[in-house]
């Protein structure tokens, strides 16, 4: 088994804010990213997909077929928008790059499992600066991680 | 346990082709990557040992070592060359990547002077790159 893994770009803005909590709460948890207009990253997103080596091609998976998938569900939807109003995605829930991973994943799941081959989505890992990067691996690994603590 | 990594350059150029395709196949599969004459990159290898900590050295193992291991085993071999053709393994195997990080995995695992290969990531370039774990 080996992984692949691709990085893609797209830019954004977003605002960290609560409805359910006041003003006074929500700048104090939210802290700079909570200022009304919103701000911008250029988000940095690495995809990894993990499977066989197709004998035949010499390949995990078709880089096209991976190009497609995050073109279509990862940078046109978020690219050059404000993630607050201009997707769905985030109505009621707010637009941190925990909960972008998780979308992202979720987006990408569905389309890069199955079909041709066998490899799969493994992990998600989104940079929001040089500084500051999350990674999912989908609720599958969170449950076999919960099962390897219970053992110890 | 540590895990040490140690990164090198080597530059080469490579084609994709499956002579069980036809021509047209070999196009829409591979793509511009199936042109003859081959194209080129930089590849970086990060090689990552696992190991513990000797007591007397406090290291992993010896970087000069892994080191001299890395070129005479990868860097003699591919540097600078057409993988296709000037590589005997890839003669009858696709020099994508991908096996090109199982290839140097089966290269280094059995010659490191200590410790245990733990992971192979080969970047093709900044923005792409494989992980091989030996399985």
């Amino acid at each position: 088994m080996v992984s692949l893994t691709k990085r893609y770009r797209f830019s954004a803005s977003h605002r960290l804010h609560n409805e359910r909590l006041g003003a006074d709460e929500n700048s104090r948890v939210f802290g700079k990213c909570n200022s009304p207009y919103g701000h911008g990253h250029n988000y940095i997103v690495e995809v990894t997909v993990r499977g066989p080596v197709d004998p035949a091609t010499g390949m995990v998976m078709d880089l096209g077929r991976l190009d497609q998938a995050v073109e279509q569900e990862v940078l046109e939807r978020f690219d050059h928008t404000y993630l607050n109003l201009d997707v769905p995605n985030f109505e009621g829930k707010v637009p941190t790059t925990e909960n972008l991973c998780v979308e992202i994943y979720n987006l990408l799941r569905p389309k890069l499992s199955g079909g041709q081959g066998s490899a799969e989505l493994e992990k998600v890992r989104l940079e929001e600066t040089n500084s500051n990067s999350f990674e999912y691996s989908g609720a599958a690994a969170e449950n076999r991680a919960a099962a390897m603590r219970e053992k110890r | 346990m540590i895990y040490l990594t140690r990164r090198a350059e080597f530059s080469a150029s490579h084609y994709y082709h499956n002579p069980d395709f036809s021509a047209e196949e070999n196009r829409r599969i591979f793509g511009k990557c199936n042109n003859p004459h081959g194209h080129g990159h930089n590849y970086t290898v990060e090689v990552t040992v696992a190991g513990e900590v000797d007591e007397t050295t406090g290291m992993v193992l010896d970087l000069k070592d892994l080191k001299a291991v890395l070129e005479a085993e990868v860097l003699e071999l591919m540097d600078h060359k057409f993988l296709n053709k000037e590589v005997p393994v890839f003669a009858t195997k696709i020099p994508t990547t991908e096996n090109i990080a199982v290839e140097i995995w089966g290269l280094l695992a059995a010659k490191l002077p200590s410790g245990r290969l733990h992971r192979i990531r080969l970047y093709e370039t900044d923005d792409l790159f494989v992980d091989y774990y030996g399985e």
